[in-house]
């Protein structure tokens, strides 16, 4: 494990007296979580509290022909039955369109479904009970009639004539479309000594957190305010959707989230199921409480990357990049994801792909159409594996075919990294990436010559090592350019409210969100050091509509690069106003003081003039003494949003070291590394630890994880015991180096890390599968997970 | 994800629990728990009342007491997964268990989960099972009717499915003790460390001069009970490895981690791996 000096090198504005800045600092809930005191969502008991279990639908696609909810009604413990046309007596339903992506259809979604279930496991009725067991005793008396209608479940057929349209309104299966043709492909791939071409699988899979999903929704009449406590990751969002579809104004509702046990992006999503919770505590006028068990978790927690692409790529005899091709083809489910749609996978893979090269000439095209499957949306690496995937494979096969080594055909490709500002093909604009310092320290970092002198030696006895690399670029810090220009409200900036209170000790409170990642450890050390006071001294609240400024949440990498800079500039705005205190009481130029390590101090001598405790006091209960005319202003709020860039793009690379049994397809990895480029780093433990759970996510996607549908649309594997999640076992060391490009947007410079790992794990170990197998003249594996069935198909042993 | 109701006893000998399931045809034994809790969990079945054998005294010992020839290793039901993975008695005289149960699921299971449990419970991709039918050991089981043993050639009878009747519990099983002679293999196949394995296979022998002899193969996780390939284990006798592969007759199923033909040849991997453990400790 390396982790980088604790002092940053040069001396910058975030160098502040007992800066925080780039320390491995632990992270201050740390002790309540690890004593169980944490607050999740299923620790909270409400006076009068129920519990609602939903019947879900057994077949992929049907229409509901019945409902007899007499014998539920009368079950144990029932408080109500309620199916979906009585909820939508409540609540509105939701299209989830944006404007930005043209085209983009999909159908009404109502909380619990209306006369057709659309895929195995939509809730059609509801029950709430006393308990949750008696709630599922009650679902099991529900009488409900189907008509079982055609699935549709393959992509590649979804939009033939021959099949049928799951929304008639919509009049085909096409949710959306893209296409891009940029430069002079046909031209370029003409012109190429070599041109390889391969398709691309990433198998359908999901995030799956340890706390599921969780809601509870509190109706009171008596104030006609909603009050919601929800693991989610952005509660100003869900505010607003809960207030928009019961039609009510977002001041009457207030959504709180405590602790959350993991989101990954499941968690930034409206759920049918958490919407009827809320719609039922409007209706029934007290707390309803739902939890999603692992079960039902499989079939309604959003999947994710359920791609088919195919790639093709041009290269001259010297390793240029002429051109790259893709045809991407994704199945979502019968809706598109509100708000934020499922059509920004695919988007994303068109955006991202050949993303680290300058290369001029780019055609892709997606298609994203409607299945009778689980909804499909955007979860940890929106779409960055999946676009890494074909980008690196395609790299790699082109390498191996012109017989140039794979980090020598990057070197000669790469943006260079002098050459920012820059621009992708696809337009993406790169403010300051650094692809060839992460290639040299990786190089280094993984003594790559030794690397292939062992792998070589070892082939001799039988033994088949392969090294795999991907270099990638990740969205992090969005602007509204993600999400509100396209009329989501979903706002891109957030804020930060500080102030001192009267011991002189600080809170702070923010409108980003904790799910377990640290963003409470890069809020304290972010105002702890612009502000002045040792981080035991700054306490922060996260999660409440009510009380924190209004903002984002945690998702796209964002909570550290947008959160953090509004703490900062919060914190930088209440040192300016203490000190304004400071210099009434000391009769001294404000700006020649400063607060240090929670003291104020003369600036040039470090002399210490006033505590923070003696000044709060004087502020707050002697304020007769100041001069007249003075007010203290003891708490600063400060906004953030970018405006530069519309992404702060970040970079790395990764590398893969692991051994193929060839006589079983079993991969063993040995190790992996990764070397990316964040910006400041504000907390080395906190972003290597990111770096590393995204590396592990990015193994399940390669090697393990898989929602397997059958031809009928029901999902085989959901459950722990057949859906394989990466385990502490089978997973390698994990090492991280750093390179640091600042964005010049924010004063921090912050960039986001919560991605990279993710974005880039599944091609570098599939390439280093490819390069472990190609001397034995196996076909190029490309079908993600790589299963030892897989592995040994490729072989030809099976 | 929670059970439907049911009630629940916990006796304190063995003829009160026997009388409990006589009285309650539904009824269901609960030792660890740890298979039968999640089939209620996820509502796979719904007994009407739990008989909890936990608090039944003297069915937790491992011990070796005397046999016909050699000693005999008796297990009783309730002793914990994790009590035989540190038994020095499992260690010495039953290899072959000490081999398998590191793979078996998880500490946190192991810590809970019984050796009379997973036998009792059979699941075809289950160690413990196949390991008593390569050791040729014997099931103690007791019922309205009495005591009986049944060996382990006729207790796994299909998917599922022992010669365990209705009202009997398993209360022991007993091993041949190891001797000098005794040879072991074990090896199985998992995606990941602790699941049940996509194939799986126990091995006994006795060291024969240079050769083998009594070669007992029993493969796991590739059919509805665990499975002797009886032409292959008379292979291995002649020392022939490769006919004993080729002589594998296994007809597994497709399943979830992998195809009928995926088995079928990580079987015979498995097999020449398991063949070349019984032969190396020979020397
Ligand atoms: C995540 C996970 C992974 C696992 N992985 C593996 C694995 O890799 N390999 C493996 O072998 N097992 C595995 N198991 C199962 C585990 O070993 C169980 O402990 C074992 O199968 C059953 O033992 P138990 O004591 O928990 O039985 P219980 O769950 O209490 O009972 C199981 C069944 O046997 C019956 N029963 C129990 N005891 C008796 C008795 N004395 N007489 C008659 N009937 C009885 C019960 O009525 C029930 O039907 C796993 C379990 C889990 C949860």
């Amino acid at each position: 494990m390396k982790i980088t000096a604790d002092t940053p090198s040069a001396l910058t504005a975030l160098d502040r007296p007992n800066s925080y800045i780039g320390r491995a600092v632990p992270r201050p809930n740390l002790q309540r979580l690890m004593q169980g005191r944490g607050q999740y969502v299923s620790d909270v008991t409400l006076p009068r509290m129920t519990h609602v279990a939903f019947l879900r639908s057994p077949h992929a696609h049907a229409r509901i022909v019945s409902i007899n909810t007499e014998a539920a009604k009368k079950s144990p413990g029932v408080v109500a039955v309620v199916t979906g046309a009585e909820l939508a007596k409540v609540m509105t339903p939701w299209v989830g369109v944006l404007t930005h992506l043209k085209g983009i259809k999909s159908a009404p979604q109502y909380p619990i479904a209306v006369d057709r279930a659309c895929w195995q496991g939509e809730a059609v009725c509801a029950v709430v009970a006393r308990t949750r067991a008696q709630a599922e005793d009650a679902c099991e008396l529900i009488d409900i009639v189907y008509e079982e209608l055609p699935a549709v479940t393959d992509p590649e057929t979804a939009l033939d004539p021959a099949t049928p349209v799951i929304h008639e309104a919509l009049d085909d299966n096409l949710c959306f479309e893209r296409k891009l043709d940029v430069g002079d492909v046909d031209k370029a791939f003409a012109n190429s000594d070599a041109v390889v071409e391969a398709t691309f699988v990433c198998g359908r899979h999901t995030g799956v957190c340890t706390e599921g999903r969780a809601i509870i929704a509190d109706w009171n009449a008596s104030e006609q305010r909603m009050t919601v406590y929800q693991a989610t990751q952005a509660p100003h969002m869900m505010q607003d959707l809960f207030a928009k579809h019961l039609d009510i104004e977002a001041g009457q509702v207030r959504v709180l989230t405590k602790d959350v046990g993991g989101s990954f992006g499941i968690k930034v999503h409206t759920y049918a199921d958490e919407m009827a919770t809320v719609a039922l505590s409007k209706l029934l006028k007290r707390p309803v409480k739902f939890v999603a068990d692992r079960i039902e978790s499989f079939v309604t927690d959003i999947h994710a990357r359920d791609h088919r692409i195919k790639g093709k790529i041009g290269v001259t005899k010297d390793g240029v990049i002429t051109a790259f091709e893709i045809d991407d083809l994704t199945g979502i489910g019968p809706y598109s994801v509100y708000p934020r749609t499922s059509g920004i996978e695919a988007n994303q893979v068109v955006n991202l792909t050949g993303g680290p090269y300058n290369c001029p000439n780019y055609r892709a095209q997606a298609r994203v159409v409607f299945q009778n499957k689980n909804v499909m949306c955007q979860y940890r690496a929106v779409g960055h594996p999946i676009a890494v995937a074909v980008t690196e494979g395609l790299v790699e096969l082109a390498a191996a075919k012109i017989g140039m080594d794979p980090l020598e055909i990057r070197r000669r490709n790469l943006f260079a990294d002098d050459s920012y500002p820059a621009q992708t093909a696809s337009g993406l604009k790169l403010e300051l990436l650094s692809h060839h310092a992460a290639l040299a320290q990786l190089d280094t970092m993984i003594n790559y010559a030794g690397l292939r002198t062992e792998q070589k030696a070892l082939r001799e006895k039988g033994i088949y090592r392969g090294i795999g690399f991907a270099s990638f670029i990740e969205v992090t810090n969005p602007s509204a350019a993600f999400y509100g220009v396209g009329g989501a409200r979903i706002t891109s900036q957030d804020g930060a409210t500080v102030k001192l209170d009267a011991q002189g000790a600080i809170t702070i409170h923010s409108g980003v969100t904790e799910q377990g990642q640290g963003a409470e450890a890069v809020l304290a050390q972010c105002v702890a050091s612009s502000f002045g006071v040792s981080m035991d001294r700054v306490r922060v609240v996260t999660g409440d509509t009510d009380n924190t400024p209004y903002g984002g949440g945690t998702w796209a990498s964002r909570a550290a690069g947008i959160g953090g800079e509004a703490a900062w500039q919060a914190g930088k705005a209440l040192r300016g106003n203490v000190l304004a205190v400071a210099g009434a009481m000391l009769q001294a130029k404000p700006d020649e003081l400063d607060i240090r390590d929670g003291l104020v101090v003369d600036k040039v001598t470090g002399a210490e003039r006033l505590t923070l405790a003696e000044l709060a006091r004087v502020a707050y209960f002697r304020p007769d003494t100041l001069p007249p005319g003075f007010q203290a202003e003891l708490m600063a709020t400060r906004h953030y949003v970018p405006r530069a860039w519309p992404f702060a793009f970040t970079n790395g690379i990764q590398a893969s070291y692991l051994e193929v049994d060839t006589d079983t397809g079993f991969v063993k990895l040995l190790r992996h590394w990764c070397v990316e480029d964040c910006g400041t780093i504000i907390n080395p433990q906190l972003v290597n630890e990111q770096i590393r759970g995204g590396v592990v996510q990015g193994i399940g996607a390669v090697l393990f994880e898989q929602c397997l549908y059958d031809e009928r649309g029901q999902m085989l594997n959901g459950n722990m015991a057949d859906y394989l999640v990466p385990m502490a076992v089978e997973m390698p060391d994990i090492d991280c180096g750093h390179v640091v490009s600042p964005t010049a947007d924010s004063e921090l410079g912050a960039k986001g890390a919560g991605e990279a790992g993710t974005a880039g794990a599944p091609a570098c170990i599939m390439n280093a599968i490819n390069d472990a197998l190609r001397p034995l003249g196996a076909t190029p594996l490309t079908d993600m997970p790589f299963t030892p069935g897989k592995i040994l198909k490729a072989l030809g042993k099976v | 994800m929670k059970p439907a109701p049911f009630a629940y006893k916990k006796p304190r000998t063995l003829d009160e629990a026997i009388a409990l399931l006589g009285e309650n045809p539904d009824a269901r034994i609960l030792a660890g728990g740890q298979s039968l809790m999640a089939t209620l969990n996820m509502r796979l079945s719904a007994p009407s009342l739990l008989i909890d054998i936990n608090g039944i005294e003297g069915l937790g010992e491992i011990a070796l007491k005397d046999g016909a020839q050699n000693g005999v290793i008796e297990i009783g039901a309730l002793a914990r997964h994790v009590q035989a993975e540190r038994s020095e008695t499992i260690a010495t005289h039953a290899p072959l268990i000490a081999c398998a149960m590191p793979t078996i699921a998880h500490p946190a299971i192991r810590t809970r989960g019984t050796l009379g449990g997973s036998i009792a419970f059979a699941d075809p991709a289950a160690e413990l099972p196949a390991c008593l039918l390569a050791l040729d050991g014997e099931v103690d089981a007791q019922g309205p009717k009495g005591k009986r043993t049944i060996k382990a050639g006729d207790y796994f009878q299909g998917l599922y499915e022992t010669a365990l009747g209705p009202q009997e519990i398993l209360t022991a099983i007993r091993l041949p003790a190891a001797n000098k002679d005794t040879r072991v293999g074990f090896a199985e196949l998992a995606r990941r460390h602790g699941d049940y394995a996509i194939v799986g296979l126990a091995a006994s022998a006795r060291a024969d001069g240079k050769g083998l002899k009594d070669v007992r193969l029993a493969y796991f996780g590739v059919g509805a009970t665990p499975l002797r390939p009886l032409k292959s284990e008379a292979a291995l006798s002649r020392g022939d490895i490769d006919a004993a592969v080729a002589a594998l007759d296994l007809d597994p199923h497709d399943d979830i981690q992998a195809t009928a033909a995926v088995k079928k040849h990580l079987a015979g991997v498995l097999l020449r791996r398991v063949a070349a453990q019984l032969m190396e400790q020979r020397a």
